[in-house]
């Protein structure tokens, strides 16, 4: 679950961060001199941005292999299920409102008036993907459903006073 | 080798920056109010109708975003005319233009009904579906539109008076230390604030050319802009100023640490290169915000994401590093000011990391549009820009002879607004993990326990900063006593 892994990730980071303040915080009223602390702090600082830069190249190059865009999941190539999805204030208008597990859906999401957010929700409210629906443009979705169930598309861009209510639902159905 | 000797300001100029520092007081704690009933409805504590819930939504966005530029400014100001000779009207302008902008903004909000967000995404504004009439629309990006030249004149005054002084924006950045052999690069101040007018005057520059689009599509709707590069424009705009904010407000640490530690802080050649850097970095990152817009070039997502991760580094480690090793064992006697000054670097530092993980595109195709979002900038803004300016204000009042309060009113309404923001920006991290939507009035059942709990740190926070603005106000109250 990348939200899950995404969160520790954070909270470890932000703990880490959280532990060198209150530590150079609690030691602040201590003196030692300047000089020589610059001295060894600079070599640290040194470390620290190559390691981050380090983490930032590594992360990167592990995930953009994977990005959620339609081409780079060779879904020209595959057998999918097409499903046009158009979003105008309050509602969700498909073509179809059922999939068939392990099939990748082809969602072709557009809106009529202003922009929206097309967000995909299985029944534990966990947002799987999503994509903007904007006026004059298509966005193509390549997502596989792995169980069947119950599914529901919320709005994830604020388009107006019944925002909140922009809510649809479709099927996925073992084959 | 340029020359840096210190002007002292006039008692105009300082009563300037005390009102800017009362109109930033005044509009923080009424935008938190806004926040707080917004938190409280999603939790079910308080009922609010949805027109009025998405007004106060788009008050908050657009005030907040303002109100930290006003507070950024004032920083800025203070600290440049130190080096500079700055034109005062110009900085009382901005703040006279501010003010009756904050006026049409709420007027068309409140009263028209105007709610399109802080980011009036094309065409919604002039699409209202009868949620408002087109006046009010017009006002409000009217309203805007005047911030936006206020801010614009107050940048194009500090251009002028650093090129008067420096000759040319690369020696202000210290390209002659950076790259030659000056041993005496310009202050760390001027440095800040060059890169600050040369990123905000082209994002403004395109923030008010989306503007006057948008106004004129309201009276000619013939006249329309392809709603993908209105996007880019705004959040062009957006992401370039709300930056830099951070990076007017960051001057108060580099000419405050050094003081209450005596310590120095040098611009050496790692933290010039670090400011040349971001300036043009902060600009190249702004497409992290459009990463669910598949129409956009791939290319320009990946870079994108790229940029993101390094962006923020160099300033970030700069700083946050530069402030720990200052205070490291040096005596240093901790006051309300110091605190504030030292939590906004741990804010930002901290508020930086779920940034960058959203900026991941795998992950921002789950938490794209969640509260992770105001999770991340919560906490490099409220606990990070805010508590910096708020130990501004805390180090001016203190200056000016102001009156201070008892030592455990001061840790009470410090712990209050560290505290509650802690809870706060946790609360929205935990909820965009659960994939809760921003920007929702009403909540699912599953989602308004963790909205109560963010009402509850919001309620702290309101409190710890009604205190310390009370307190500042007090501070505030005597500038005639100023060095």
């Amino acid at each position: 679950m990348v939200q899950h892994i995404a969160w520790v990730i954070t909270l470890v980071a932000m703990g880490a961060v959280t532990i060198g303040f209150l530590w150079v915080a609690a030691g602040a009223g201590n003196f030692a001199e300047y000089p020589g602390i610059v001295q060894k702090a600079y070599r640290i600082r040194k470390v620290l941005f190559i390691a981050l830069l380090a983490v930032s190249g590594g992360v990167s190059a592990a995930t953009l292999g994977d990005l959620p865009y339609a081409a780079t999941h060779g879904a020209e190539s595959g057998k999918f299920q097409v499903i046009d999805a158009v979003g105008a204030r309050w509602q969700w208008e498909l073509s179809a409102d059922r999939a068939v597990v392990g099939q990748p859906v082809r969602f072709r999401v557009t809106a009529t008036d202003v922009t929206h957010g097309f967000g995909i929700y299985d029944e534990s409210m966990r947002l799987l993907a999503q994509t903007q629906a904007m006026p004059g443009y298509t966005n193509v979705l390549t997502y596989t459903f792995r169980q069947a169930g119950r599914y529901r598309l919320l709005c994830l861009e604020y388009c107006g006073v019944a925002h909140h209510g922009m809510m649809g639902e479709f099927t996925v159905v073992d084959r | 080798m340029a020359d840096h000797s210190i002007l002292v300001p006039t008692q105009g100029a300082r009563r300037a920056v005390g009102a800017y520092l009362a109109v930033f007081g005044a509009v923080l704690l009424l935008m938190m109010v806004l926040g707080l009933l917004m938190r409280l409805n999603q939790g079910g504590l308080v009922t609010l109708p949805p027109e009025l819930f998405y007004q106060s939504m788009t008050v908050h966005g657009t005030g907040m975003v303002g109100v930290a530029g006003i507070g950024g400014a004032a920083v800025l100001w203070h600290f440049l005319g130190r080096y500079v000779r700055l034109t005062t009207w110009v900085f009382v302008f901005n703040l006279v233009t501010f003010v009756i902008g904050a006026a049409m903004i709420l007027s068309a909000d409140f009263i028209g009904g105007f709610a399109a967000a802080w980011t009036f995404l094309f065409p919604l504004p002039a699409n209202a579906g009868g949620q408002w009439e087109d006046w009010a629309a017009a006002v409000h990006l009217g309203g805007l539109l005047l911030i936006g030249t206020g801010f614009l004149l107050f940048h194009l005054d500090t251009a002028r008076a650093i090129l008067g002084r420096y000759g040319s924006l690369t020696r202000a950045l210290g390209w002659p230390s950076l790259f030659g052999s000056d041993p005496q690069p310009p202050p760390a101040t001027v440095v800040a604030s060059t890169m600050v007018l040369i990123v905000n005057i082209l994002g403004l520059v395109f923030g008010a050319s989306v503007l006057v689009i948008s106004l004129i599509n309201l009276m000619v709707p013939q006249f329309a802009i392809d709603a993908m590069i209105a996007k880019n424009m705004i959040y062009f705009f957006g992401h370039v100023f709300i930056n830099a904010t951070i990076y007017m407000a960051v001057i108060a640490v580099y000419e405050l640490l050094p003081e209450y530690t005596g310590r120095p802080w040098k611009p050496n050649r790692p933290f010039l290169a670090a400011w040349t850097l971001s300036t043009v970095l902060v600009m190249v990152a702004y497409p992290h915000h459009l990463l669910m817009d598949f129409g956009m070039p791939r290319w320009v997502l990946i870079v994108g994401q790229i940029v993101s991760y390094i962006s923020g580094l160099p300033i970030l480690v700069v700083t946050a590093f530069g402030a720990l090793m200052i205070v490291f064992r040096s005596g240093l006697r901790w006051d309300l000011g110091a605190g504030l000054l030292f939590v906004g670097v741990f804010g930002w530092a901290a508020g930086v990391i779920p940034a960058i993980i959203d900026a991941t595109i795998i992950v921002n195709s789950v938490m794209h549009n969640t509260l992770w979002v105001p999770g991340h900038f919560h906490s490099y803004l409220l606990l990070g820009q805010v508590a910096m300016l708020l130990g501004f204000a805390c180090w001016l009042g203190k200056a000016s002879g102001g009156t201070s309060p008892s030592r455990l009113f001061n840790a009470l309404a410090f712990w209050l607004f560290v505290g509650g923001g802690i809870g706060l920006t946790q609360s929205f991290l935990y909820s965009g993990r659960s994939g809760v939507p921003r920007r929702f009035a009403e909540y699912l059942p599953e989602w308004i326990g963790q909205a109560r709990i963010g009402a509850l740190s919001a309620a702290l926070v309101v409190l710890g900063a009604a205190m310390l603005a009370g307190r500042l106000l007090a501070g505030l109250h005597r500038p005639t006593g100023a060095r």
